[in-house]
């Protein structure tokens, strides 16, 4: 269908205007947030790869990427009318019940393209953190191409677009519980597993090199988190609100319950574990945004801050190297979030809940929980899949394979991948 | 002449620099330095996961003196750079076979 001129709301427009360039600024900060937390001499190594996602994956988006997230009614996959971004007016996702589902958006569909694509970026850079240190640029620069169109395309449809298969069942998902961490943890646990441990993991110690950055990088991350999730309302209103407050009282309760747990376990409250709660709850309100209220974000804040702290110690426990707790963070906590929206969601906070409101309110029952199982399931396994799958294709058909020689590794990702250092002390 | 070295507590420099100074004496190099001894290292706690980090943050002092001088330099870095508890570092003297001042062309003690 066409944009009809004169639906649109300025304010709307506006906010998601913004909200588009605080969901871009969240990649910079991803990359500082995990920048600190590697050696120094893998820390641009690391910004490169979270860096590069907003040159190519942008590209990509434009060509193809949108087009089959968002185009047709089919509810696998889109298709390839909105190839090359060439008629603006009409690149609405069609409804295939004929409810024409974006004839009340009051927000030009081009606006749409551009928030989108910011999520398409983000998204493959979280699974940076796990395989920090020690992939080949080259083998990445692959990677995140076809992971771009071939997991999060889909993905993001089967969610996100009014036809996609989960969409239609019912199953919640108000900014990315599921399409966003969910998706890009599973996928940093296989890649993982695919590209083996760090060189002397666990035995030798790899402390992060400058947890400045890593708070720096937290900051960036939950201011630029207003415009993922209240930005996700497409409408500057009061759900827009609703989703802003959720937002950060998760990110407070999530820093509260990481570090009571990190303090009666080890002793002292860390900055690294209020930057690590503070995502956890991040991510876990993510998908519950904008369908809770009340005191609801603070549970799920509480809840995330305190299961992702316990969740990070599984690596050491099964002997995965993930570097920097993506799994722990991002996969654990998107589940979490995704979960407990079964428990919270409230149709007077948001009417799209319906006649399935969550567990814990009234007139509530489990179909919801269902639904957001089912969603979280069928995540797992294709996103899993198809990860595993991209990454042994490209360990075959790459001349140098995905992971960098033992020589390399030992020099560190910002010589022998990019022929530079992060820090010149002095004069050379 | 003789060369002062003294592995210090870096907290303690500016003490132990007043101290020496205090004695006439006209230069001093330091150095950022990473070493242990008996007190080994400490502990460091990343999510959850220790580390055990062996090489302390020191300063490394040398003191290039007269012979009469060192003993006395040497006490002097003693006794300000003491704090009593353990990780307090070492001082020693060495002996030094010749010395010149760049500049002047000087050499022995006129150079210090």
């Amino acid at each position: 269908m066409e944009f009809d001129v004169a639906n649109l709301n300025a304010g709307d427009t506006a906010w998601v205007l913004v909200s588009a360039a605080l969901v871009l600024f969240m990649t910079p900060g991803l990359a500082f947030f995990y920048g600190g937390m590697v050696r120094s001499k893998h820390v641009l190594g690391m910004l490169m790869q979270n860096f590069f996602s907003m040159g190519l994956v942008s590209v990509i988006w434009a060509v193809a990427g949108y087009s089959l997230a968002f185009g047709g009614t089919g509810k696998w996959i889109g298709n390839l009318d909105f190839f090359g971004l060439t008629d603006a007016a009409t690149m609405y996702p069609a409804d295939p019940a004929g409810v024409e589902w974006f004839a009340i958006f009051t927000i030009p569909p081009l606006v749409f393209v551009a928030y989108q694509m910011m999520f398409a970026i983000i998204t493959p850079a979280l699974i940076t953190g796990a395989i920090a240190d020690r992939m080949r640029f080259s083998a990445w620069v692959w990677f995140l191409g076809l992971w771009a169109i071939l997991v999060y395309s889909p993905v993001a449809h089967w969610v996100f677009s009014p036809a996609g298969w989960l969409f239609e069942r019912g199953a919640l998902d108000f900014a990315g519980g599921t399409v966003v961490h969910i998706n890009a943890g599973i996928a940093a646990l296989v890649a993982v597993l695919v590209l083996g441990k760090r060189k002397g993991w666990p035995n030798k110690p790899m402390p992060p090199h400058s947890l400045p950055l890593t708070m720096l990088g937290t900051g960036i991350l939950w201011f630029g988190w207003f415009g993922f999730n209240a930005g996700s309302a497409l409408a500057a209103n009061g759900l827009a609100g609703q989703a802003l407050m959720n937002t950060h009282m998760a990110a407070a309760a999530a820093m509260l319950g990481w570090l009571i747990i990190e303090r009666l376990k080890g002793g002292h409250a860390t900055t690294l574990g209020a930057a690590s709660g503070a995502v956890a709850g991040l991510v876990a309100i993510t998908p519950c945004a904008g369908y809770v209220g009340g005191l609801a974000p603070v549970y799920i804040g509480l809840v995330a801050g305190v299961v992702c702290f316990l969740a990070i110690s599984l690596k050491n426990k099964f002997g995965y190297d993930d570097s920097l707790d993506v799994v722990g963070v991002h996969l654990v906590g998107g589940i979490v979030g995704s979960l407990l929206l079964g428990f919270f969601a409230d149709p007077s906070i948001n009417a799209i809940v319906g006649a399935n409101p969550g567990v814990l309110i009234k007139d509530g029952g489990t179909n919801l929980l269902v639904d957001q199982l089912t969603a979280v399931g069928a995540t797992l396994i294709f996103s899993g899949l198809v990860t595993f799958a991209i990454l042994k294709v490209l360990a075959l058909v790459l001349p140098g394979g995905i992971r960098v020689s033992d020589e390399d590794e030992e020099r560190g990702l910002d010589l022998s991948q990019h022929s530079e250092v992060g820090y010149s002390y002095a004069e050379r | 002449m003789k060369l002062v070295v003294a592995i210090i507590k870096p907290f303690k420099l500016d003490d132990v620099k007043a101290a020496v100074q205090n004695l006439g004496v006209q230069g001093m190099t330091i150095t950022e330095v990473q070493g242990f001894g008996r007190q080994r290292g400490h502990t460091e706690v990343y999510r959850g996961a220790e580390y055990t980090i062996d090489f302390v943050p020191k300063v490394r002092m040398e003191v290039l003196c007269d012979d009469d001088a060192a003993a006395t330099v040497a006490q002097s870095i003693i006794e300000s750079a003491r704090t009593g508890k353990i990780g307090d570092g070492k001082v020693w003297v060495v002996p030094v076979e010749a010395a010149w001042r760049i500049r002047t062309g000087e050499s022995g003690p006129d150079a210090l």
